[in-house]
């Protein structure tokens, strides 16, 4: 198991080196940091921008491939390189990784659990009215793109408030500047500030999830282990929740990992309409002022945080399936 | 609740004692379907009640309706009285108590049966759990201790190994143990080994038997398999269309059927015990749909004895002796028939014993004489393949070989049937592969009509091929759904060029026994025997020498199987056909080969034609497979001597040294000394003619002796 997992690992970080790389060479490509400097009046000699440009090893001058030697150097010393206004990118994306991951852990959390209950609780009863109401929901948000489900989220959320009297809801930032409440007011704070970006990260992958823990659950509800559960003596309940859903949650982990991928790209999303200030908002901003060093760090980011979440799914997978351990 | 009776002091047959169940005029529905119909019967306490009916028949849903385990789809009328305690329409909660400790189940499919994720003896553990106040540690050495009854060596450390690494018999073991784990008054077991090889069939039903002795428990057996019954079972209910059509004691149902349904079914099993003399009689026609049910008794239009008054109404069970039941009207003609069939065999046999030893001496002239003429059609001479092993998902590495055709050779003359028979994972589909592919094997040599494979050009491939065909095991998934039969049969004469000629199919469809008009349909308006025929008028459209059969009636239900191996061997005669009939069941192969092979993990163990195999096998495997077989006899079965086998078939990865049988040989385990041994552990043994005269029989075993296992009628009674 241990030598299964190690080889995995070995895998996964091949994977992370071309990916990231990947990412660099097309971010040092198509974007032109040296554009950033046309507009400016006065505008600086071209002397002078090359050599800020070469200072933040950005300059077009000079051969990608040797670029590229410096940026993945750095990395490999744990530098990600200087922003285009020549402040370090480790910080900027330190402060940022936290608000997005807390965001997306938690989105992938509710998602997930939620998905396998409403999931399985629909297969039990299937062609019920709540197998029925919940398929139609998940195919209905599977429908609208987060975007639009966002805004009818804060929509949805601002009628409730105004009914209510109170801003239960809070539709913007992550906590409320300058608030002085103590610890659990700040707690309940930043918690009605999570809940909406939370429902419109984890709504979709609850559709998600639900689906395809139906689907799984109707396998395993007919099959023999189930019936020899029952002829044991064990009660419906007992019998669907230890052994049908137990097995039923094996293929369901393994999907987990590419989940993760997709609901990053929903962060980005969110994470504008919701006014966070995470990684998703800044791959935008670094985008736009060709900020090449900050995109490829983010793209890093991604790609580790996805594999980690394939490793955490390979994981899962080995503790729940005893046939992937003897493997 | 106290159990009704101790294993002491509870009888076989206990007819005074109070029925530990009771079942009365149960019906089960699936919405308009009938699928149980008035079922009636009681099981007392120690006795096995044999329920034996073909597939659909209604046998399993009778099960799970005592069980209380019917989806909710279903709708379950009557009675069903455990110890007197109503079963139907009890609350769930009541079953749940019942289920387990009262009354337990062993499943079909072992290998799906257990929960994958679960160690095997923490299934077993949890089933103590939930009826007895134990702790987790107690349920665990309980559970051990099932395991070692049920005769899993090493129980304790088998006991955390998981479902998958238990072979299938092992698991059906462990399902027993699950099922005995609290003493219950009644065990049913549905088709316990029918996903099960012969000899693993027999260990199963060993320790079916010992956990009966041990439970004092009475036993709901439930299966097709006529044999099964025979040798276990002290009653016997006979189901047709949802309907029991005849009950009795065993001997009784055996040999003195009086419903013509059984009657037939008891004629149409292939019998190890008797040759090709002895044509099959299939029934007519095919089981009726449940949802089509005929008027009047519902197996009239397949009943040899049907006159007008079967078609009026449905016959209940008449008495036809004392405790046998039968629902025909005719039953007393059945009997009458049957006294005079018995009188006519036994002037028969009076005349034919030295008639039948003249006839046995000229078959064995004829085969002689047979031997040298003509080129074989088919020729294997050290056929070897090997598969590698192989681990990793980017870098693949072989970390072993399977050995699954480890050297085999053999022929098949013009006119020939070869039977390859063998466990599953003996390597006889893989054979079978390696020749349909007419290409160079990876060692050895495959002769097809004196074409060398490995010297084959395409053109000549693609003539061979004209030459060769084959009919496969699953007749639905051979049969492209959607193509018409025309269009299946006319396929290959496209393919070879010679045009779609309606005339053509019209023939092909009759010689199978089709209607010509069948043609215009879809495979999936026919039955799985018809369609089977399909599958043999396509192989036999381009009219080809040689036939390759890959167990073309296993998928069969008994009374089909019998119509289908009565047209193979019909067309072998009239269109001089050659046939390799790979198969597991040796029955079967009985009936229909003139020679056998049997194949051993990747080698052939034995040899020869059919009779010397089967009445004189001198190979130990053999002998042990022969014996394993149940015969629908039931005087014979309890009177026969068993050889079991020990363990499992050993990993194809890993074979043992030497002879790859010895370590399951009883031979090799209590006859031969110390000395003797080392020879088979040493040298692999070649086959090697044996018999006397030695002809053509030959058996892969250092200390080869012939030895009579079936026992044929001439040695018993």
């Amino acid at each position: 198991m241990a030598g299964f997992l190690a080889r995995r690992l070995l895998n996964y970080l091949v994977l992370v080196a071309v990916a990231a790389s990947l990412a660099y060479m097309l971010a040092a490509t198509a974007l032109d940091p040296r554009s950033n400097y046309a507009d400016r009046t006065p505008k600086p000699p071209p002397a002078v921008i090359d050599a800020q440009l070469t200072a933040l090893n950005l300059n077009d001058q000079v051969p990608l491939l040797e670029r590229y030697a410096v940026w993945a150097g750095g990395v490999l010393h744990g530098d990600l390189g200087k922003s285009v206004t020549g402040s370090p990118v480790n910080d900027d994306i330190a402060r940022r990784a936290g608000v997005t991951f807390r965001l997306v852990v938690l989105g992938m959390i509710v998602g997930s659990v939620g998905g396998v209950l409403l999931g399985a609780l629909a297969a039990v009863r299937q062609y019920g009215w709540f197998d029925r109401v919940s398929t139609a929901l998940s195919f209905a948000v599977l429908a609208v793109p987060v975007v639009v489900l966002a805004n009818m989220l804060i929509l949805f959320a601002t009628w409730l408030n105004d009914r209510l009297g109170t801003q239960v809801f809070l539709v913007s930032g992550e906590y409320t500047g300058g608030l002085d409440t103590g610890f659990w007011g700040s707690v309940l704070d930043r918690i009605q500030h999570l809940v909406l970006p939370t429902a419109s990260l984890s709504l979709a992958l609850v559709a998600v999830f639900s689906r395809y823990q139906r689907n799984m659950m109707l396998d395993v509800l007919g099959a023999d282990f189930v019936r020899t559960a029952r002829a044991k003596g064990l009660s419906r309940r007992a019998a669907l929740t230890r052994h049908a859903l137990r097995t039923a949650l094996v293929p369901v982990m393994t999907y987990f990992a590419f989940t993760f991928g997709a609901l990053l790209t929903g962060a980005t999303f969110t994470e504008k309409i919701f006014g966070w200030h995470g990684l998703g908002e800044q791959l935008i901003n670094s985008i736009f002022t060709n900020d090449v060093n900050t995109v490829a760090a983010i793209a890093l980011l991604a790609a580790v945080a996805v594999l980690c979440a394939s490793l955490a799914s390979d994981l899962l997978h080995a503790a729940l399936d005893p046939r992937v351990r003897a493997g | 609740m106290t159990p009704a009776t101790t294993p002491e002091t509870a009888p076989a047959h206990a007819p005074a004692s109070a029925p530990v169940l009771d079942v009365r005029d149960l019906d089960v529905s699936f919405g308009d379907v009938p699928a149980v119909r008035g079922v009636s019967f009681e099981v007392r306490p120690g006795e096995v009640l044999g329920v034996v009916g073909e597939s659909g028949s209604g046998k399993s849903v009778t099960a799970s309706a005592i069980m209380g385990l019917l989806p909710s789809s279903a709708r379950v009328s009557g009675s069903v009285r455990l110890h007197g305690r109503e079963l139907v329409g009890a609350r769930d909660k009541e079953l749940n108590a019942l289920r387990g400790r009262a009354m337990s189940m062993v499943f079909q499919d072992p290998l799906s049966a257990l929960t994958p994720v679960y160690r095997v003896g923490d299934q077993i553990a949890e089933a103590v759990r939930v009826h007895q106040r134990v702790t987790k540690e107690q349920a665990l050495v309980k559970a051990v201790s099932l395991l070692d009854l049920v005769g899993i060596p090493h129980p304790a450390e088998r006991a955390l190994a998981f479902p998958h690494e238990f072979s299938g018999g092992m698991r059906q073991r462990a399902m027993i143990a699950m099922a005995i784990a609290n003493d219950p008054d009644l065990v049913i077991c549905d088709e316990p080994t029918t996903a099960l090889d012969v000899t693993i069939q027999a260990q199963v039903l060993e320790v079916l038997k010992k956990a009966r002795d041990e439970t004092g428990a009475a036993i709901i057996m439930i299966t097709h398999d006529l044999g099964v019954v025979a040798g276990l079972a002290d009653r016997v209910l006979v189901m047709y269309a949802g309907r029991p059509v005849e009950v009795g004691t065993v001997d009784d149902v055996y040999y003195r059927p009086r419903m013509p349904y059984t009657v037939g079914l008891l004629r149409s099993i292939p019998r190890v015990d008797r040759g090709a003399q002895r044509r099959l009689e299939p029934i007519e026609g095919s089981p009726p749909s449940p949802a089509a049910l005929p008027p009047g008794c519902p197996f009239a239009p397949r009943c040899p004895l049907h006159v007008a008054a079967c078609d009026e109404a449905e016959p209940p069970l008449f008495e036809t002796g004392p405790g046998h039941l039968a629902a025909c009207i005719r039953w007393e003609d059945e009997a009458a028939s049957e006294a005079e069939a018995a009188e006519a065999e036994e002037a028969e046999k009076e005349t034919q014993a030295p008639a039948e030893a003249e006839e046995a001496r000229e078959a064995e002239r004829a085969v002689e004489a047979a031997v040298p003429r003509g080129e074989p059609v088919l020729r294997v001479e050290g056929l070897v393949k090997d598969y590698p092993l192989l681990r990793g998902a980017v870098f693949k590495r072989r970390v072993g070989t399977v050995h699954a055709v480890a050297g085999i050779s053999f022929a098949i003359r013009e006119g020939e049937t070869l039977g390859l028979v063998g466990e599953s994972g003996c390597g006889k589909t893989t054979t079978l592969l390696e020749i349909l592919e007419l290409a160079r094997p990876q060692r050895g040599r495959v002769v097809v009509f004196g074409h060398d494979t490995a010297r084959l050009g395409p053109a000549e491939r693609m003539a061979i091929r004209r030459d060769m065909q084959v009919v496969f095991q699953d007749p639905l998934a051979s049969l492209d759904p959607r193509m018409t039969v025309h269009d299946v049969v006319a396929e290959p004469l496209r393919t070879h060029g010679l045009g779609d000629s309606g005339r053509r199919v019209a023939e092909l469809l009759t010689l199978v026994g089709l209607a010509p008009e069948h043609a215009e349909r879809y495979p999936q308006d026919f039955s799985g025997g018809q369609r089977q025929r399909i599958g043999i008028a396509r192989a036999l459209a381009l009219e080809p020498r040689l036939l390759v059969l890959d167990e073309p009636v296993s998928a069969l239900d008994v009374s089909i199987q019998a119509g289908v191996i009565n047209l193979l061997a019909s067309l072998k005669v009239r269109l001089g056909l050659s046939y390799l009939f790979v198969a597991h069941d040796l029955a079967v192969v009985r009936h229909i080969a003139d020679r056998v092979a049997v194949m051993y993990l990747g080698r052939i163990a034995e040899i020869g034609a059919v009779d010397a195999v089967y009445d004189a096998p001198a190979h130990p495997y053999t002998q042990a497979l022969l014996s394993a077989i149940p015969l629908p006899d039931p005087a014979r079965e309890r009177s026969r001597r068993r050889i079991l086998l020990e363990g499992d078939l050993p990993s194809p990865a890993h074979p043992p040294s030497g002879c790859r049988f010895r370590t399951r040989c009883p031979k090799f385990r209590t006859v031969l000394t110390e000395d003797e041994r080392v020879l088979c552990v040493e040298a692999e043994p070649d086959v090697l003619p044996v018999g006397e005269p030695a002809g053509d029989q030959g058996a892969a075993c250092h200390y080869a002796e012939q030895l009579d296992v079936v026992q044929p009628r001439r040695n018993s009674r």
